[in-house]
């Protein structure tokens, strides 16, 4: 596209400061502050107060809800988005605009619908005695922060799953059924295979966003469950020590690679396999 | 095995829908608590237009989504165009970099471009926000503008500039057409995502400057306002329009092109 190296450059020019002031500086802030003490002096104490029993508490919950939540939105997705697949010819468009459209409805909002929901006098306890049956203590649980996080973060499991589903040959799964394999073995030994870098890149779009996240745990848990995003939120807002929250934010980030570096190793035994 | 396949539609999308089934119900709720009836009202709608929080909220909203989008078009575009003419190995090595605020945590971001902020001395407010919402657009706009650059003929470009166009000329008749659908398509995803962020937004925001989510996540405490339920109906319409309006457009476009 461009006559000369030097006017590429030029063009690249303006991200590369972008990069270095909005992305790399505020990195070195974070892993700055929180490998510092109050007078700026370097230390690993923030650090190292992960193992302190509360936080890694915290942490321990956060990632149970995070992967519970992610298997539970893997397990919905698979059979929704082989049906829209299915019908992405006759009704699809309407049935995936009627998917992406809660989207535009404030996420606080609709999470704070959950608690409407589900509290101890909600609809459905409700409708529960409408129908003489035990009301369900689900407000302010564990059951109510994964029933928000599953609803928040389902698009972000459907989405690339179905395009990776999508782009499956449907003469492969015709192959398999003419070669006597019933439809669970195709599903296990063909479909899912095949559709594993959709899947995958799904549970990195789940999982991370709900280790994280603050205002979920905040509203359907009602101040009693502290995720390790609450802590963090919590120490710059409230208990004001930066130093503290940048620490567990590392401890965070540290996680985030971790993810990261197994979808990579995933995808790259994947593309082995495929060639 | 069909009826099981609609039956099992019905219960995702009821899932999806019931908590905008009740927010909307509590637009139309007399009562200013959540989860009782007292009757049917339209108050809130009227009152939506004299509530200032809201509205400033509201505005803010738009105008920081409006302008982070078209700035990290912008920006997003002439790097992209550059990173076109890179080779394979270094492009991968940019945007890897230019998504490492939308794969890290929001809450590690926001708080990092928070401590940015202040390291700069910059006083935390609408500048902030806009600055910050732009940093998580502009990946979103690569990815929506990279993969239709690869896949460009780049001949046709060359062929213009041989007729004679200047490479200006032969960028906006050529090259910009082509690329027309996917840089709407990464201006509205960054809208999008502008609109509904809100932990991002939390950390960088300064006093008394406010967008829609950190609105309502400060009202959560006090009990939400009525009129945010009628705002949030509002919207949910007019998108609900807008989609309805776009599907009926494409079919027909589609029925079209068919004969």
């Amino acid at each position: 596209m461009f006559r000369s190296v030097e006017m590429r450059n030029l063009f690249l020019a303006p991200f590369c400061i972008w990069a270095g002031i909005f992305i790399f500086v505020p990195l070195i802030f974070i892993i700055g502050y929180g490998l510092t003490d109050a007078e700026g002096n370097f230390t690993l104490a923030n650090l190292l107060m992960i193992f302190q029993s509360e936080f890694f508490k915290s942490l321990a919950m956060s990632i149970w809800l995070a992967a519970v939540s992610t298997i539970i939105c893997l397990i919905l997705a698979y059979p929704l988005c082989l049906i829209l697949v299915e019908r992405a010819k006759s009704a699809g468009l309407i049935i995936t605009l009627l998917f992406v459209l809660p989207l535009w409805m404030n996420s606080l909002l609709s999470t704070m619908a959950w608690q409407t929901i589900l509290e101890k006098n909600g609809i459905l306890n409700q409708f529960l005695r409408m129908l003489s049956l035990p009301d369900l203590t689900l407000i302010n649980t564990g059951t109510a922060i994964v029933i928000g996080m599953v609803y928040n973060y389902l698009p972000y499991m459907v989405l690339p799953l179905y395009v990776s589903l999508s782009k499956i040959d449907k003469r492969i799964i015709e192959a398999a059924h003419d070669l006597g394999a019933n439809t669970l073995q195709t599903f296990f030994k063909v479909t899912m295979p095949l559709s594993l870098p959709g899947a995958i890149s799904g549970i990195t779009m789940v999982f991370i966003p709900a280790l994280t996240t603050f205002a979920i745990s905040a509203l359907l848990g009602g101040g009693k469950l502290l995720l390790i995003g609450n802590v963090i939120e919590q120490e710059f807002t409230f208990e004001y020590d930066w130093n503290l929250g940048a620490a567990l934010s590392i401890v965070l980030m540290i996680f985030i690679v971790l993810n990261m570096a197994l979808t990579l190793f995933f995808e790259n035994s994947h593309d082995e396999e495929a060639q | 095995m069909s009826k099981l396949k609609t039956i099992y539609l019905a219960i995702i999308f009821l899932f999806l829908y019931a908590p905008i089934g009740v927010l909307i119900a509590q637009s139309f709720n007399a009562s200013r608590y959540r989860g009782h009836w007292t009757g049917f009202t339209l108050d809130w709608y009227a009152s939506l237009f004299e509530m200032e929080s809201v509205l400033d909220a509201l505005s803010n909203t738009i105008s920081i989504g409006i302008l982070s989008a078209l700035i990290a078009t912008i920006l997003a575009l002439i790097t992209c165009l550059a990173l076109r003419d890179v080779s394979k190995k270094w492009r991968a090595m940019f945007m890897s970099v230019a998504n490492i605020p939308i794969l890290n945590a929001d809450i590690v971001t926001g708080i990092s471009l928070m401590l940015l902020f202040l390291g700069l001395g910059m006083k935390l407010g609408y500048g902030s926000i806009l600055l910050a919402h732009i940093v998580f657009n502009v990946p979103y706009v690569m990815l929506c503008i990279m993969p239709t650059l690869i896949a460009l003929d780049k001949s046709f470009y060359e062929a213009a500039l041989d007729l004679g166009a200047s490479p200006f000329k032969a960028f906006t008749s050529v090259v910009l057409p082509e690329l027309r659908q996917s840089i709407f398509a990464g201006f509205l995803l960054a809208f999008t995502m502008s609109a509904d962020d809100f932990i991002i937004t939390y950390f960088t925001r300064g006093a008394g400057v406010d967008t829609l989510p950190t609105e309502i996540y400060s009202e959560l405490k006090l009990g939400i306002h009525p009129e945010m339920y009628a705002l949030s109906t509002l919207v949910f319409f007019i998108v609900l329009i807008f989609v309805v309006l776009f599907a009926m457009n494409r079919k027909k476009l589609s029925e079209e092109m068919l004969q």
